[in-house]
């Protein structure tokens, strides 16, 4: 996406002009980017450091205690919930992005409409659809604090990152792929699923990534659906704290500072594996 | 037979791509059910601009988190939008490809970071410097927008270097076979015309910032009061509704909905101008 004009950038730049000003903005030019690798490196390094000697066994015992607050029972539901969420948003958000890639009339009102909607849902905040969770599930339809309520509230949030990704990869697979199918007498359905759909697995896979790795790290959303039960649940309407949400209860009870460092260094490492998997696989698809 | 089939799963495509639209007008249906009766209740002009938020004497005034909320957001703004800016022009016009292939992948690293992970470090780096260097509590508007200034960041940086470079090379020539260094070239004729895409990105990080809960918590103080300087302590609206939900019932529960109505409208008064602008540049 860059332009190449770094390579000009001896030949035109102040260097064989002697001008002041244009030296003053290369400078600051610089500095900014600077400062902002300098406090991405601070972040991650602080909470590495801190983190790492807090990092002890019995942080890690099946049980979660008042004298060892052991974060396996959350990294358990954190599992359980990124799985269920993902089993109600995969489905819907690759339904969504079909119908929009492969059905819909372009610049249809309809559509309009869906896309409008889509972006809505990106921009309103996590605190809100954490209260929206807790008026429609657990109050409403009566579930409760519970491990269902959580994955539904997260399953509306990330719906949009995988219904965006899964569009692009379907849009990028060449019209021909769709006429040969449809000239070998295929149906519209078993085009999509035996033709369009198998090429565009890569990019449908690195928006679930994306999605795991917001689930993952979301906090405000789950206090008031799933609750910050920490144990592993019986069964699905009961509560559950994922692993972010362990690490807010810790804070604010104040006294397990360590163990937060510990808990954050789990969070960080997974999330940005997370993420990073996604951007790997964003330039996988990319390079074919 | 076969036909049926293709009717069938054309519908059930089409309900799938309907949930996202069912589910915005749910939203909006639960927030203004149980808000707007709770607003007329307190009475709107003594939720929307009544200073004093004390549950237990049932007194509902926003206005003292509306402005928390405006101040961080704006202090966020002034921290975020320069540096972030500065930065996407280094990385699209100064910085050499090698460099450019580690920069970028950190710069989306640093926008996964969760944001309870942000408020943690927040709590434990930029609370205490600011507490030595001003005094107080060190929690307040100041260290909240540092924090989410920084928060915002990767938003910042990845619109505008999309929009740098969706400027045509040849404004970028032109002022070269003007004269112009590389340096000025870049910065008075590059960056001006792709100034609504920036501008978009300022808003979409505006959305960010107000709708973020869990790092501000952590640093801002969260008095429920008027704030009174930059070193103040001051309570966003999502800190409010954050807080005080899992132990309100009745007038208060309803009023803290109220205020995520309130919030809710802010964003998509900003997710609207978002996609007018961006749709306008793109």
């Amino acid at each position: 996406m860059t332009y190449d004009n770094h390579k000009n950038y001896n030949r035109y730049s102040y260097k064989n002009k002697k001008d002041v000003s244009s030296l003053v903005l290369r400078f600051i030019v610089q500095a900014a980017a600077f400062v902002t690798i300098s406090i991405l490196v601070v972040i991650v390094a602080f909470i590495l450091i801190k983190g790492i000697p807090n990092i002890s066994r019995e942080l890690f015992e099946w049980e979660y205690t008042i004298g060892n607050v052991s974060m396996m029972p959350s990294i358990i539901n954190t599992m359980l919930m990124t799985l269920l969420t993902l089993l109600a948003a995969v489905p819907i958000g690759v339904g969504c992005a079909v119908y929009l890639a492969e059905y819909a009339k372009k610049g249809s009102r309809l559509v309009k409409l869906i896309r409008l909607t889509t972006q809505t849902l990106t921009g309103i905040p996590s605190i809100v659809y954490g209260l929206f969770g807790y008026l429609l599930f657990v109050i409403t339809l009566k579930w409760g604090y519970s491990l269902l309520a959580g994955a539904f509230t997260l399953a509306i949030m990330v719906l949009p990152v995988i219904v965006c990704t899964t569009e692009e990869a379907l849009l990028s697979v060449p019209d021909t792929f769709r006429e040969g199918s449809f000239g070998l007498g295929a149906g519209r359905v078993r085009t999509i699923f035996h033709v369009v759909m198998p090429s565009a697995v890569p990019g449908i896979l690195g928006g679930i990534i994306l999605a795991v790795g917001r689930i993952v790290g979301e906090t405000a959303a789950l206090i008031f659906t799933a609750g910050t039960t920490a144990a592993v649940p019986g069964n699905l309407f009961s509560s559950a704290r994922t692993l972010a949400v362990h690490m807010y209860c810790l804070l604010g009870e104040g006294f397990y500072t360590n163990q937060a460092y510990a808990t954050a260094v789990i969070l960080l490492v997974v999330v940005l594996g997370i993420n990073g998997l996604a951007g790997w696989a964003a330039g996988k698809l990319k390079a074919k | 037979m076969r036909q049926g089939g293709e009717k069938a799963a054309q519908f059930l495509f089409f309900l799938c791509a309907c949930i996202s639209v069912f589910s915005v007008v749910l939203i909006c249906l639960f927030l203004l059910i149980n808000g707007v009766p709770a607003i007329k209740n307190i009475g709107i002009e003594n939720f929307l601009v009544g200073m004093q938020w004390k549950p237990l004497e049932n007194l509902f005034g926003i206005l003292p988190m509306m402005l928390g909320s405006i101040f961080v957001t704006g202090g966020a703004i002034l921290v975020g939008v320069p540096l972030g800016i500065l930065c996407a022009v280094y990385m699209t016009n100064f910085c050499p490809k090698p460099l450019y292939r580690m920069l970028k992948p950190a710069i989306n690293l640093l926008a996964g970071v969760p944001s309870i992970v942000y408020g943690f470090w927040g709590l434990m780096v930029i609370v205490p410097i600011v507490r030595q260097l001003f005094g107080g509590s060190g929690k307040g508007i100041l260290t909240a927008s540092l924090l989410l200034g920084f928060m915002v960041l990767p938003t910042i940086i990845g619109v505008t270097e999309t929009s740098l470079c969706a400027v045509p090379r040849t404004y970028y020539e032109g002022a070269l076979a003007l004269g112009a260094t590389h340096e000025r070239s870049v910065f008075f004729a590059l960056l001006p015309a792709a100034k609504s895409g920036i501008l978009a990105g300022v808003i979409l990080s505006v959305g960010r910032v107000l709708g973020e809960t869990m790092a501000v918590i952590m640093v801002a103080g969260n008095q429920a009061a008027m704030p009174q300087g930059i070193t103040s302590g001051v309570r966003t609206m999502t800190a409010n509704i954050a807080m005080e939900m899992a132990y309100a019932s009745g007038l208060h529960k309803d009023a803290l909905i109220a205020t995520a109505a309130v919030l809710f409208l802010f964003i998509l008064i900003i997710n609207l101008c978002f996609t007018l602008l961006y749709e306008k540049t793109i």
